[in-house]
């Protein structure tokens, strides 16, 4: 008996078999990433500890009731002017008594000192306020203080935040401008 | 001469497909690899607000999920939004408890960089959200992340 070769295996299917996985997967994938609002919590307070006191002109207060109706700076108002009233809010306005107060603070990564304002905008929301609302007004403000920083970033840089690629010049940035947005203790405002 | 010539001429040659499977297989490995399976049944509907100002949200391994929003079975349960942890549906005061675990399961390095992100029906009344904002924070699970969709600019 001759001894034959050891037939060779067809391989033609395997592209198939191979096709059949590929679609499962792809089918099966997900690819959407998972994007939103970061913020982050204070630390929860005791309940010894007083109320620290922030002078009245330093805060911009705004609440939204539970029609989802808005209230800013004690006026009605509408989620539309919500940005630039903050923008409005948190520049600096030399000598005026209406608007917050300011120090002089250096920034080490800019190396340069400016005028940080001490104002606060504290959100205030009912039970009864719908989700959407409270995400939208997040964003307003959120875009408000987008847009400092791209003010910002364009005087120093000429370009935008977003195009900024220097690690220092964004770290320097964010401490220019920090996002002071405070959440209130929650409490009912305006009833179920 | 002749002969040569009758076994070359004729047809055109067959394309070798040979290294079709490993480009398939190629392919394969790339969607295998990149292929998150979904790990809870969601109980809860979810349909996320949108906003503009949002960031990606990176390193997925270290993101907890809480649902809230109004039951899939809502002749069952209701169309009251409840939340969702896991697999199952959970109360406020079980939040505590599940941020917890969820640090157990974390390296000791990673542990201060846990998000936890909240999936949130549009619908729902912030009182619930409120609600578990406070067990976060008691929890020390301060770095939260309101899930939205990107979109909706005016």
């Amino acid at each position: 008996m001759a001894k034959k070769a050891a037939p060779e295996i067809n391989a033609g299917s395997m592209a198939d078999i191979a096709f059949l996985l590929l679609i499962f997967f792809l089918v099966t994938t997900t690819m959407d990433v998972d994007t939103g609002i970061t913020r982050r919590l204070p630390p929860p307070v005791e309940n010894d500890v007083e109320d620290i006191v922030v002078k009245d002109r330093n805060i911009l207060k705004v609440l939204i009731n539970s029609h989802d109706r808005l209230l800013i700076d004690g006026k009605p108002g509408d989620i539309s002017m919500l940005k630039q009233k903050a923008i409005d809010f948190m520049s600096i306005h030399p000598g005026d008594l209406s608007y917050p107060e300011y120090k002089p603070r250096l920034i080490e990564e800019l190396g340069i000192e400016m005028d940080m304002s001490q104002g606060i905008i504290s959100l205030k929301n009912d039970r009864g306020t719908s989700y959407d609302m409270y995400i939208a007004v997040q964003d307003e403000l959120a875009k408000a203080f987008h847009q400092m920083k791209d003010d910002l970033s364009l005087r120093l840089f000429g370009l935008k935040y977003n195009q900024l690629i220097d690690d220092n010049k964004i770290k320097g940035i964010n401490n220019a401008i920090p996002v002071r947005i405070s959440e209130a203790e929650p409490e009912d405002i305006g009833g179920k | 001469m002749s002969r040569f010539k009758t076994k070359k001429g004729k047809g055109s040659a067959a394309i070798n497909t040979s290294s079709l499977p490993d480009i398939i297989f190629m392919l394969l490995f790339f969607f295998m690899v990149t292929t998150v399976m979904r790990e809870v049944t969601l109980k809860v509907k979810t349909k996320l607000p949108q906003a503009t100002e949002v960031q990606k949200l990176e390193k997925k391994s270290l993101v907890s999920y809480i649902y809230i929003g109004p039951p899939v079975k809502s002749k069952l349960y209701g169309t009251n939004s409840r939340i969702q942890l896991n697999d199952t549906f959970a109360n406020v005061d079980d939040i505590q408890e599940f941020v917890a675990k969820e640090r157990e399961d974390r390296e000791e390095a990673d542990k201060k960089f846990i998000t936890t992100s909240l999936k949130v029906d549009g619908i729902t009344k912030m009182g619930i959200v409120t609600d578990v904002k406070q067990e976060l924070r008691k929890a020390g699970a301060l770095k939260i992340n309101y899930s939205t969709r990107k979109g909706r600019d005016k």
